[in-house]
């Protein structure tokens, strides 16, 4: 059974069909990566699935457990929406950290939060809290950012607020993490240290989906490479197939293009 | 007269002018903050309704909006249901309800989206998106305007007097009966006193408010 099954899933922003029928699944431990033009439905499709986007139609499964069904009569509510959000992780392409926070509190605020609702929360508020403390310190010290943790983003360079936002996402311990291009607002020389945490998680495990344009970085860390074109996925396979043997003439040419460039 | 006796005169109508500012900022303050609500309402209609009560409260002036609040409802009920004190302080907390709701929708339209979708997915509410990460960037976007409406607020309490509540300006012109005039330039101190409190007191919140930027 695979972790993620995202079937057949189509959303159209007004008239414009964005998504016209994307499938895929990934297995646990698997990093797939997307590779698309710009405009081919990446942002949207990471959004349907992380239900910041309502999608018009298809299925999504986590561990054969269907959370969402586009043909179901009834809507969800806004808490089995956040339920199901919290399957998932997402690192924003612009960050998206709470600037009044320090990058330590950034980890910990959802963690703190979410605590909240446990039952055993009034009695052992403190332990809870001392061991979501700790665990975002270790996240931070993965991320290499243990002597930031006090620091405001502003205080941070783009890499670093980037990686405490790799953090914050990590800290609930979703079952997948989905990054949209988590290197494109950074300048070129800070775009190594994101890759790097990156391959570290891919080591360790960690199942993820990463939309990118660093087809190198792709190739190196994916198990399996997607390309979509136009809101369908056009291929689906093993980074050599995908990037090597293509015989695609959408592929051939995306990837034709960003040779030249 | 002497010195002595208007400054004591002044501050008892002080005192007014002090309960009507403090009452207007206590009760406005979150008043605004559901006007600003209802003005964003995703429901069409309760949304132009809101921001229709807005136009017509910040197009009227605040003292006929004094005076229509405590006659009109005397005239047709008999008798006035509110004494002429909760009369202008219920128009006050209205009037500025209403010119906060527009700071405060400001402020908030102003936060950039990212905040509530980097919120969302981390699992939380819409409240606590809204009261943990977007409420601390509003206060500090929208400081400098509320600053400007506090201080207004501070001088536009001469206006009680339209329905003969003593408040400062009121009190040094019962002066003015005997032939005093100085008592009614005299108040300028006090107000001016009071408008450099808030000012420091805005001041030392920005300060505050100084330790991140976006
Ligand atoms: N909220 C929206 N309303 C209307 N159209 C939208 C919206 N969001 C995206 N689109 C449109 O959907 C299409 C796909 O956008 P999307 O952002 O998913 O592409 P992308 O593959 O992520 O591109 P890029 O590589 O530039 O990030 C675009 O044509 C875009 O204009
Ligand atoms: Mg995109």
């Amino acid at each position: 059974m695979s972790m993620l099954e995202v079937k057949n899933i189509t959303k159209s922003f007004g008239k414009v069909e964005v998504l016209k029928d994307v499938s895929f699944s990934l297995e646990q431990g698997q990093v797939m990566s997307i590779l698309g033009s710009s405009g081919s439905g990446k942002t949207t499709l990471l959004r349907c699935i992380n239900f910041l986007e309502d999608a018009d139609g298809g299925q999504i499964l986590v561990d054969g457990e269907c959370i969402f069904d586009g043909s179901a009569e009834k809507k969800l509510t806004a808490k089995e929406i956040r339920a199901n959000q919290l399957h998932f992780g997402l690192v924003f392409q612009s960050f998206n950290l709470f600037p009044q926070y320090t990058a330590l509190e950034n980890v910990t605020l959802a963690p703190k939060l979410l605590a909240k609702e446990r039952p055993d929360y009034k009695e052992k508020k403190k332990e809870i809290h001392a061991e979501i403390e700790e665990n975002a310190k270790a996240l931070l010290a993965r991320v290499g950012l243990s002597d930031r943790m006090n620091n405001y983003p502003c205080q941070l360079s783009g890499g670093q607020q980037q990686r405490v936002s790799i953090a914050r996402a990590l800290a609930l311990n979703p079952k997948v993490l989905f990054f949209d291009e988590p290197t494109s607002a950074l300048d070129p020389e800070l775009t190594g240290e994101i890759l790097k945490v990156i391959r570290d998680l891919a080591q360790k495990d960690v199942t993820m989906v990463i939309v990118t344009h660093e087809i190198e970085f792709a190739r190196g860390v994916s198990d399996r490479i997607v390309f979509m074109a136009d809101g369908v996925v056009v291929e689906d396979g093993t980074p050599e197939e995908v990037l090597d043997k293509s015989k695609n003439a959408k592929t051939r040419a995306f990837l034709q293009k960003l040779n030249e460039n | 007269m002497d010195f002595w006796n208007v400054t004591l005169s002044l501050l008892a109508g002080l005192e007014n002018t002090c309960l009507i500012f403090a009452l207007t900022l206590v009760l406005a303050l979150p008043l605004g903050l559901i006007i600003s609500f209802g003005s964003m309402a995703k429901f069409k209609p309760l949304a132009y309704l809101i921001r229709t009560f807005v136009w017509i409260i910040r197009g009227v002036p605040l003292m006929l909006q004094i005076i229509i609040l405590f006659y009109v409802p005397g005239f047709f009920l008999g008798q006035p249901i509110f004494t002429r004190f909760s009369s202008v302080v219920a128009a006050f907390v209205i009037n500025y309800a209403c010119y906060f709701s527009e700071i405060y929708r400001g402020g908030i339209e102003s936060i950039p989206k990212g905040q509530y979708e980097a919120g969302q997915v981390l699992g939380m509410t819409k409240t606590q998106v809204f009261f943990k990460i977007v409420l601390m960037q509003v206060v500090k976007r929208i400081l400098a305007p509320m600053s400007n409406e506090v201080i207004t607020l501070v001088k536009d309490t001469a206006l009680a007097r339209t329905i003969m509540i003593v408040e400062l300006i009121q009190a040094a012109q019962n002066f003015a009966g005997y032939g005093l005039m100085w008592p009614l330039f005299y108040t300028a101190v006090f107000y001016l006193a009071f408008v450099g409190i808030l000012t420091l007191l805005f001041a030392y919140l920005e300060k505050k408010l100084d330790y991140y930027r976006w």
